[in-house]
C-alpha cells in the first residue's frame, strides 16, 4: 500500500509516521512537502503532529492554506482516506474536514501521558479491524487537545456514529477522571459523514511498536491496508463507505 | 556621528578590571574602539573566557578511545558503534531563568539544541537538571512553573523529547535557581561539523532569525556578576525564544550537512555575532571581515554595537565554500528562512567589523581568543564545614512509627514523583524513547539498530554542601550507576559546575575540591569528561548556591532488548540487594526531613567497591538474569523498595532484614554502590556466584507479593494508596 506523510513546517512526528508505514508495515511511504500541490499517488494521506506554523495563531489555522492541502480536500471529497493525529487532527478541523475544534486542554497545560481509548465504531476504514467497545492503549502529547463542538453538531455526530474514540478508564467506563483535556462526552477521535476522514489526539504511530509504546496503534494502520484491499476482518462487516 | 570616548570608566562598567582594560590597551597599542570594548567585555567575560576556572578544568579527564571530540567545540563527541557518534553537552541557563522562567528556560533549551546539531547531529533527546528553593519561598512555585512551561514549549515544539532529568528544592536555592539543559544528539561518525573557519575568500554566511536588540549582554555578562537588589530590571537582557524558527533552522541545516557546501558553522549564542565569528577565525587560525551593514535587522536604527553584541536567538553563522552561495541560498529559502552573505575568512588573523564605510573593530584574533586572563584565585576552605559534618547517630531518636517515616519521606519534595513535571514536556516524538522519565536513567533506541543511548543527570547538592569533594565522587558515581541500573555501559560525561562567586576563597575551594571530586571518580570509572560549562556568580545579595556539579552522563547498550527498569514485573520474584548496608545516617534525606538536620558526612565511597558492583550488574544484565534493577539512593532502601513497587502493576512486596544496625540507619541511611534487583528463582544460584566473583555483598530481601510493602515488622504500606499520594504530593505542593 502507499501512503503519504504530510510534512508542513514545524511538522514534528512526520518521521515516525513515516517510519511505521514504510519499517514496521513494509509499505511504501511517501514524504510530501507542504509546498507541493499533488500527492503522488498515495492511497492515505496522514497529517502528522507537531507545531505547524509554530501554531503561534490557532493550531492548524495557517497549515489549511498550504498547497498541498487543496489535494488532500480533493483527495477526501474523492473518498480517499486521510489521517489526521493530533495537529493533524486540527488542522483537518481548520480544514472544514471534520466537525468540531480543538482548544487549550483544561488544565492549562501540555500533557504528555498514556491513555485508554475505546472504539466507539468500526464502520470507518480505520476501525474494522477491531470490534466495537475494544480498548486501545495509545499516547497523547498535546496542549491544545480539547474537543469541542456546539450542541447540535454534537448531537449529529452521535446520532450519525461519527464519534470514532473516546477516552476511557481501563475497565472502558467514560469517566470524567479518564479524560486528559475536558474534551466533551470524553471525545477522542472523530470521522466524517463520509467516513473516509479520521482525526484524533492520540499517537497511533506511537503505538506501532512493542519496545516503544505497544503496539495498539498498528490496528488502525492494518485496518485501513486491509480496507483498501478489501480483506475481510475477522467476524466483521465492510464499512460502509462511499466508493470513490 | 558621535563616537563615544573609552575610558577604564566605560571598560568598568562593562564589567572589565583596571588591570584587564590595561591589558587590552597593552593588546592593541591603542585604546580600543567603543565596539571593539563591548568585544573584549563579552569575549573576556566570566561566561565566555572561564577566565577563573580554567587553569583548574585542565584536571579533568578528557580523553579516551571512544573520545571524538573532547571540551573545546560545541559539544563533546563519542564513538558509539555502527559508524554512529553520540553528540551532547549539559549548559547552564540559571541567571536568565531566575529573572524571566519561562523565557530563560525556553532559550536555555534551544541553546543547547543549536550547540548539538551544529555539530551534524540530529538530536534525539533532552534533560532538564533543575534546582529551585524551597517550596514555602513565596517565589518557587512561581519560578518552577514558569521553567517547566518554558523548557516543554520549546522542546516539544522543536520536536526533540525530553526524556529525564532531575529536579530538587533547597533553601540554598531561594535566590539562585539551577536551570541545566543537556541534549544529545546523533550523527554519522564521518559526518562531523565543527566550528574551524577555513580558505580565504569563502563567504561568511548568516542564517535563520534575524537581530534584534533583545538579550544585549544577557548571557554573557548576565551571567558574570552576582545578583543584586534590582535583578528584575535586568528583565530585558533575557532572550527570546521562537522554537518554531529553530525547528526550521534545525532541518535545514541538517539538510546542508548533507551537501559539501559547508565549511564551518557555530552558533550564535552568548555574545552573538561577536562570539560565534571570533570562536571561528580562532579555531581555524583564520581572520574574519563581517559587513555589518549586511546583517538581516528586526528594527531599523541598531547601532554596529548592538548588531555586534545582540543575542537575538535562533541564529548560525556558516562559512560555506566559493561558489555555494546560491545552493545554500536556496536550502534556506525552501525552509523559508533567509541567508546571506555578511563578510568572508581572511588570511591576515584579524577580526574586522565594517559599517557604513567605517571600520569598527579591527582585533587581532589570538588576542581575543588566546590571550584572555586567566586567574587562579585565592582559595580557602570555609571553617563552617567542620562543625557541619560533625554528626552522632546518638543525637537522634528511631522515629516509634517507621511506616509514617517512610510516607513523610515518600511525600517529601525531593522524594515524591515527578510526573507533574514530566508530563508537561513530550517524552516520545522521535519514537524512539524505549525508557520514559521516572526510571534511573533514559533509554533511547538509536534508530534502525539493536543498540540504544541511555542518559542521566545527577547531583545532591546536600552531599556536595557538607564535602564538596566527596559531594563530586558521589555524583559522578551515581550517574554511573544509574546507567548500569537500565543495563548501560557508562561512555562518558558533559558536566555543568554551578558554583558561587568566585572572588571568594571558600566559594573557589568548593569549586577546586568538585573538579578534584569529578576527575578522580572519572578517571577511575573510565568516564571521560567530553564537554561541559562552568555557571559562577549564583550569588544574589551575598547569598551563594550550594556546590552544584551537575553530571550528565551518557551509556550504550548494545541489545536495547535486554534494558531494565526498577519495577517489579512478576509475583514470586525475588528480591536481592547487591552491595553491603553500613549504619550511616549523615547528610541524607531522612536526617533532613524527619529530623530537620542538614549535619554529617555523605555516605563513605570506595571507587573499586564501586567498579565492583557496577560489573557485577552489567554481566548479570547481559545474561539476562534480572528482571528489574534499582539504584538505592536518596531515602535509602525503603524508598527505593516503594519505588520499585510504584510501576504499572501496583506489585508490593514481602521483606524481612536482619541487621545489628538502627532500623532508620538500615531502612533510610543512603550508603553508596548498591543495586536492588529482582528475578526469577531459577536465576539466584547464578547471581549469587556472579556476586561472589566480584566480592559483593549478596543479600536475598524477599520477594516480589501482594498488593503492599512489607518490611518485617517495621513497615506496612497499602500500593495503590501510597502510591497516589507520591504521585499527587508535588502538584498539591505547588497549587497551595
Amino acid at each position: 500500500m502507499r501512503w503519504g506523510v504530510v510534512t508542513f513546517p514545524g511538522s514534528n512526528d512526520d518521521r515516525d509516521a513515516l517510519r511505521v508505514v514504510a519499517r514496521v508495515l513494509g509499505d511504501d511511504g511517501v514524504a510530501l512537502w507542504h509546498k507541493d500541490r499533488d500527492l503522488g499517488g498515495v492511497e492515505c494521506v496522514i497529517l502528522p503532529g507537531g507545531f505547524s506554523y509554530g501554531d503561534y495563531l490557532r493550531c492548524g489555522a495557517m497549515a489549511k492554506f498550504s498547497p498541498i492541502m487543496a489535494a488532500v480536500v480533493e483527495h477526501a471529497r474523492a473518498g480517499g482516506l486521510v489521517l489526521g493525529i493530533c495537529n493533524g487532527f486540527q488542522i483537518l478541523c481548520e480544514a472544514g474536514l471534520l466537525p468540531g475544534a480543538l482548544v487549550r486542554n483544561r488544565s492549562l497545560s501540555f500533557v504528555c501521558d498514556v491513555v485508554t481509548i475505546r472504539v466507539e465504531t468500526t464502520a470507518t476504514p480505520f476501525t474494522h479491524g477491531c470490534r466495537p467497545g475494544d480498548l486501545l492503549s495509545m499516547p497523547i502529547k498535546h496542549g491544545e487537545g480539547c474537543y469541542v463542538a456546539d450542541e447540535a453538531t454534537l448531537a449529529e455526530l452521535e446520532a450519525r456514529d461519527q464519534v470514532v474514540f473516546r477516552y476511557v478508564d481501563q475497565a472502558g467506563r467514560v469517566v470524567p477522571e479518564a479524560n486528559p483535556n475536558g474534551s466533551l462526552g470524553n471525545v477522542a477521535g472523530v470521522c466524517n459523514a463520509g467516513r473516509n476522514v479520521l482525526g484524533l489526539m492520540p499517537h497511533p504511530e506511537h503505538a506501532a511498536e512493542r519496545l516503544v509504546g505497544g503496539e495498539d496503534g498498528l490496528k488502525l494502520f492494518h485496518s485501513a491496508r486491509a480496507w483498501l484491499r478489501r480483506e475481510p476482518q475477522g467476524d466483521r462487516t465492510e464499512a460502509p463507505v462511499p466508493e470513490p | 556621528m558621535s563616537v563615544l570616548a573609552v575610558t577604564a570608566d566605560l571598560a568598568a562598567e562593562h564589567g572589565l578590571t583596571p588591570d584587564e582594560y590595561g591589558k587590552i590597551v597593552d593588546l592593541l597599542g591603542r585604546a580600543p574602539t567603543f565596539e571593539e570594548l563591548g568585544v573584549f567585555a563579552v569575549m573576556w567575560s566570566e561566561h565566555c573566557s572561564y577566565k577563573s576556572s580554567r587553569a583548574w578544568l585542565r584536571q579533568l579527564p578528557t580523553g579516551g578511545t571512544r573520545v571524538i571530540e573532547g571540551p573545546g567545540e560545541n559539544a563533546g563527541v563519542v564513538d558509539i558503534g555502527d559508524g554512529l557518534a553520540a553528540v551532547f553537552k549539559i549548559e547552564s541557563h540559571n541567571h536568565p531563568s531566575f529573572i524571566e522562567p519561562f523565557q530563560g528556560a525556553a532559550t536555555g533549551v534551544g541553546g543547547i539544541l543549536r550547540d548539538v546539531f551544529t555539530m551534524g547531529a540530529r538530536p534525539i533527546a533532552s534533560l532538564d537538571a533543575l534546582r529551585f528553593g524551597r517550596l514555602e519561598h513565596p517565589r518557587t512555585a512561581y519560578l518552577v512553573k514558569g521553567v517547566v512551561a518554558g523548557i516543554g514549549h520549546y522542546g516539544n515544539c522543536v520536536g526533540v523529547p525530553t526524556v529525564g532529568g532531575d529536579l530538587y528544592f533547597d533553601g540554598g536555592y531561594d535566590h539562585n535557581i539551577l536551570v541545566n539543559a543537556f541534549t544529545c544528539g546523533v550523527a554519522p561518525r564521518d559526518r562531523l561539523f565543527r566550528a574551524r573557519a577555513a580558505g580565504p575568500g569563502n563567504p561568511v554566511v548568516y542564517v535563520g532569525a534575524r537581530t534584534g536588540r533583545d538579550g544585549i549582554h544577557g548571557a554573557s555578562l548576565l551571567a558574570s556578576a552576582a545578583f543584586d537588589a534590582g535583578a528584575a530590571g535586568k528583565r530585558p537582557a533575557v532572550q527570546v525564544g521562537d522554537p518554531f524558527t529553530e525547528k526550521l533552522l534545525l532541518e535545514a541545516c541538517l539538510e546542508l550537512m548533507a551537501t559539501e557546501h559547508l565549511v564551518a558553522i557555530q552558533d550564535m549564542g552568548a555574545a552573538g555575532l561577536t562570539s560565534s565569528a571570533l570562536e571561528m577565525a580562532g579555531r581555524g587560525e583564520a581572520g574574519m571581515l563581517l559587513e555589518l551593514d549586511r546583517v538581516p535587522l528586526r528594527e531599523p536604527g541598531m547601532t554596529p554595537y548592538e548588531i555586534l553584541l545582540s543575542e537575538s536567538q535562533e541564529r548560525m553563522l556558516l562559512v560555506v565554500r566559493q561558489g555555494s552561495e546560491a545552493a545554500v541560498e536556496a536550502i534556506f529559502r525552501r525552509w523559508d528562512l533567509e541567508a546571506s552573505v555578511i563578510g568572508r575568512v581572511t588570511d591576515d588573523g584579524t577580526f574586522r567589523a565594517r559599517w557604513r564605510g567605517r571600520e569598527v573593530c579591527g582585533l587581532p584574533v589570538a588576542a581575543l581568543t588566546q590571550s584572555a586572563p586567566v586567574y587562579r584565585r585565592p582559595a580557602e576552605e570555609p571553617a563552617r564545614l567542620e562543625q557541619l559534618q560533625h554528626f552522632d547517630p546518638a543525637e537522634v531518636r528511631e522515629p516509634a512509627d517507621l511506616t509514617d517515616a517512610l510516607l513523610r519521606l515518600l511525600e517529601s519534595p525531593n522524594l515524591c514523583s515527578r510526573e507533574w513535571a514530566y508530563r508537561q514536556y513530550d517524552q516520545l516524538v522521535g519514537g524512539n524513547t524505549v525508557v520514559r522519565p521516572g526510571g534511573d536513567a533514559a533509554v533511547v533506541r538509536l534508530d534502525g539498530t539493536r543498540r540504544a543511548l541511555a542518559l542521566t543527570v545527577d547531583c545532591n547538592s546536600r552531599y556536595c554542601q557538607l564535602d564538596p569533594y566527596l559531594g563530586a565522587v558521589l555524583a559522578v558515581v551515581e550517574a554511573a550507576r544509574n546507567l548500569v541500573a537500565v543495563g548501560a555501559r557508562p561512555l562518558a560525561v558533559s558536566d555543568c559546575l554551578n558554583y558561587g562567586n568566585p572572588e571568594r576563597p571558600d566559594v573557589m575551594w568548593e569549586f577546586q575540591q568538585g573538579i578534584a571530586g569529578i576527575r578522580d571518580a572519572c578517571v577511575a570509572l573510565g568516564t571521560p569528561v567530553v564537554s561541559g560549562n562552568v555557571s559562577f556568580y549564583n550569588e544574589t545579595e551575598g547569598h551563594g548556591i550550594p556546590p552544584t556539579p551537575m553530571i550528565a552522563m551518557v551509556g550504550l547498550l548494545d541489545d536495547v532488548e535486554a534494558h531494565l527498569t526498577p519495577w517489579w514485573k512478576a509475583e514470586g520474584d525475588v528480591i536481592v540487594l547487591l552491595g553491603r548496608t553500613r549504619e550511616e545516617l549523615g547528610a541524607s534525606e531522612y536526617l533532613a526531613i524527619v529530623h530537620g538536620l542538614v549535619r554529617g558526612a555523605p555516605p563513605w565511597i570506595d571507587l573499586e567497591t564501586e567498579k565492583r558492583l557496577q560489573r557485577l550488574c552489567l554481566a548479570a544484565a547481559a545474561e539476562h538474569l534480572l528482571r528489574s534493577a534499582h539504584d538505592v539512593a536518596e531515602g535509602g532502601l525503603a524508598v527505593a523498595l516503594a519505588e520499585c513497587s510504584f510501576g504499572g502493576a501496583g506489585l508490593g512486596a514481602r521483606i524481612a532484614v536482619e541487621s545489628g544496625m538502627r532500623a532508620d540507619a538500615l531502612l533510610f541511611g543512603e550508603s553508596q554502590s548498591r543495586m536492588l534487583v529482582s528475578l526469577r528463582r531459577r536465576h539466584l544460584g547464578r547471581l549469587r556466584d556472579l556476586a561472589r566473583r566480584e566480592d559483593v555483598q549478596f543479600t536475598v530481601l524477599g520477594e516480589v507479593r501482594g498488593s503492599s510493602l512489607a518490611i518485617g515488622e517495621m513497615v506496612d504500606l497499602p500500593i495503590e494508596q501510597t502510591r497516589a499520594r507520591w504521585r499527587r504530593a508535588l502538584a498539591e505542593r505547588l497549587a497551595r
